[in-house]
């Protein structure tokens, strides 16, 4: 369907906005099923969200740090857009780079700038906590998650996420790879501050890093924050889902069916899945996750080395 | 071509030390630090522009996540209530001043006196290969020595900064099941 070229960014951003309203809205019909309203209205309620936060006044407390808030604000949503580049839709990404994974997951990273520019600049200290909250949690998935796309490249021969996809073949990664998977699926969540992962904008801390926004920088900051759960959703697809590939349809059918599949699975963890505090899920992620994404890439090399992929 | 390589190159590097000279000129420790930061990942535009395709995506990833743990620890040391006033950025200006020139010119001709190669066949061999294979083929002994000592470092450090050993946390005897800790772990060891 897309096949490259400038014209081929605003379209996928558009239909990445579409996944994130149907991520907000699904999640907002669970919710309100388990409150036990009517849970069709709910499908509204993104939309109605928008509405009152565009007509929302801004608010800046003396002191705050404007510039960098800004900033931070905007870098979400531009680096979910960023990393969309190296996202395979049909036949190959915008840009197809010969590093798409690390450049990936660099973008990935700039969530970590944003959302402490954010806390840090709301002159809060429930915004500094929900900061440093994201940080050291961040220390402590990404690491596992650098193992686990490394098991990927070097299972595939490659960091181009097109041929990463096309090397997947009849036996997709999550069969061979499930420990990286699933960390990849954990670390796509963290760095959406997603569902168990959201402890740095939780309720505990008064909303965390985003508790000093309001108006049209909570719409941009709650945008971004839904594009870079999308657009790691997405990406879990070419990594480890085998792309396209499918019977009958077409592939761009099966790179959605796929990514909205994978996308219910993140707002089910996040009705299902308790919180977890920063300092459990730091001791589980280096004690637990780390060996485990290690021992994965050790497999995933030894099959390598003997030709079993 | 060239000419686009070159103003890319312009703009980057000019940009880069922009950055660089505003990290002294603002006020705060966070803004100094994505100063900084802005600075390196220009920086990383000339990598990219020579095809190192993989070395200069990699700088940008870890910087970002460098300076974010530096950010921490720097609004966390600093003497006026944990960096959150707005503070000088600069002190011992004089002698700083003729180490950063001295430094700057040194590397500046050095950068002009190399006789870098000119007009030659592009090599067909990529270049981060190229480098990958001079770090971990003839100087592997100097690699590994580096990363054990690095990790020694890292090891001893944290086993200094930590207030509470064993014996705080398992008891005497180092029998106490569970630990005696304030919060408990994720493992609950």
């Amino acid at each position: 369907m897309v096949d490259g070229g400038l014209w081929a960014i605003p379209l996928l951003v558009v239909l990445l906005g579409v996944l994130g309203y149907g991520t907000a809205a699904y999640s907002s019909a669970l919710r309100s099923r388990g409150a036990g309203t009517s849970w069709v209205g709910a499908f509204g309620t993104p939309g109605r969200e928008v509405a009152r936060l565009l007509l929302g006044q801004r608010n800046i407390v003396p002191g705050s740090d404007v510039l960098l808030a800004r900033i931070g604000t905007a870098l979400l949503p531009l680096a979910a857009i960023m990393a969309l580049l190296v996202l395979p839709f049909g036949t190959r990404a915008i840009t197809d780079m010969s590093v798409g994974v690390v450049w990936f997951n660099a973008m990935e990273v700039f969530s970590w700038v944003a959302v402490w520019m954010v806390g840090w600049g709301s002159n809060s200290a429930w915004g500094l906590i929900g900061a440093n909250r994201f940080l050291a949690q961040g220390l402590a998935y990404e690491l596992p998650q650098m193992f686990s796309l490394i098991a990927v490249g070097v299972g595939a021969g490659s960091l181009n996420v097109s041929e990463i996809a096309a090397a997947q073949g009849t036996l997709w990664y999550v069969v061979s790879m499930p420990v990286a998977f699933l960390m990849f699926l954990i670390s796509a969540m963290a760095f959406a501050f997603w569902g168990p992962f959201s402890q740095a904008v939780a309720s505990d801390a008064a909303g965390g890093a985003a508790t000093q926004l309001s108006g049209v920088d909570r719409l941009v900051f709650l945008v971004g924050r839904y594009l870079m759960l999308t657009v790691a959703s997405a990406m879990a697809v070419p990594l480890f889902l085998g792309g396209d590939a499918g019977p009958l349809l077409p592939g761009w059918a099966w790179i959605l069916i796929k990514t909205v599949l994978l996308l219910a699975v993140m707002v089910w963890a996040r009705h299902r899945l308790p919180t977890i505090r920063i300092e459990r899920f730091t001791e589980l992620s280096w004690v637990i996750l780390m060996p485990l994404t290690l021992l994965q890439a050790l497999v995933v090399s030894i099959f390598v080395l003997i030709g079993w992929m | 071509m060239l000419v686009v390589e070159t103003t890319i190159f312009g703009i980057s590097a000019l940009a880069s030390v922009a950055a660089g000279i505003a990290v002294f000129r603002v006020n705060s420790m966070a803004r100094a630090t994505f100063a900084l930061l802005a600075s390196f990942i220009l920086a990383a535009v000339p990598i990219l522009l020579l095809g190192l395709t993989f070395l200069g995506v990699i700088v940008i990833l870890m910087m970002i996540m460098e300076m974010m743990i530096m950010l921490v620890f720097m609004i966390m040391y600093m003497m006026n209530p944990a960096g959150l006033m707005p503070m000088k950025m600069v002190h011992n200006n004089k002698m700083s001043f003729i180490i950063s020139v001295s430094v700057f010119v040194i590397l500046a001709v050095g950068a002009v006196l190399t006789p870098w190669p000119r007009f030659g066949a592009p090599s067909t061999v990529d270049p981060t290969q190229m480098i990958g294979l001079d770090f971990m083929g003839p100087h592997m002994l100097v690699m590994v020595v580096i990363g054990l000592v690095l990790f020694a470092t890292i090891v001893s450090v944290v086993v200094l900064a930590q207030a509470r050993g064993r014996y705080d946390r398992y008891g005497d005897d180092l029998r106490t099941r569970p630990p005696n800790d304030p919060v408990r772990t994720g493992l609950g060891r």
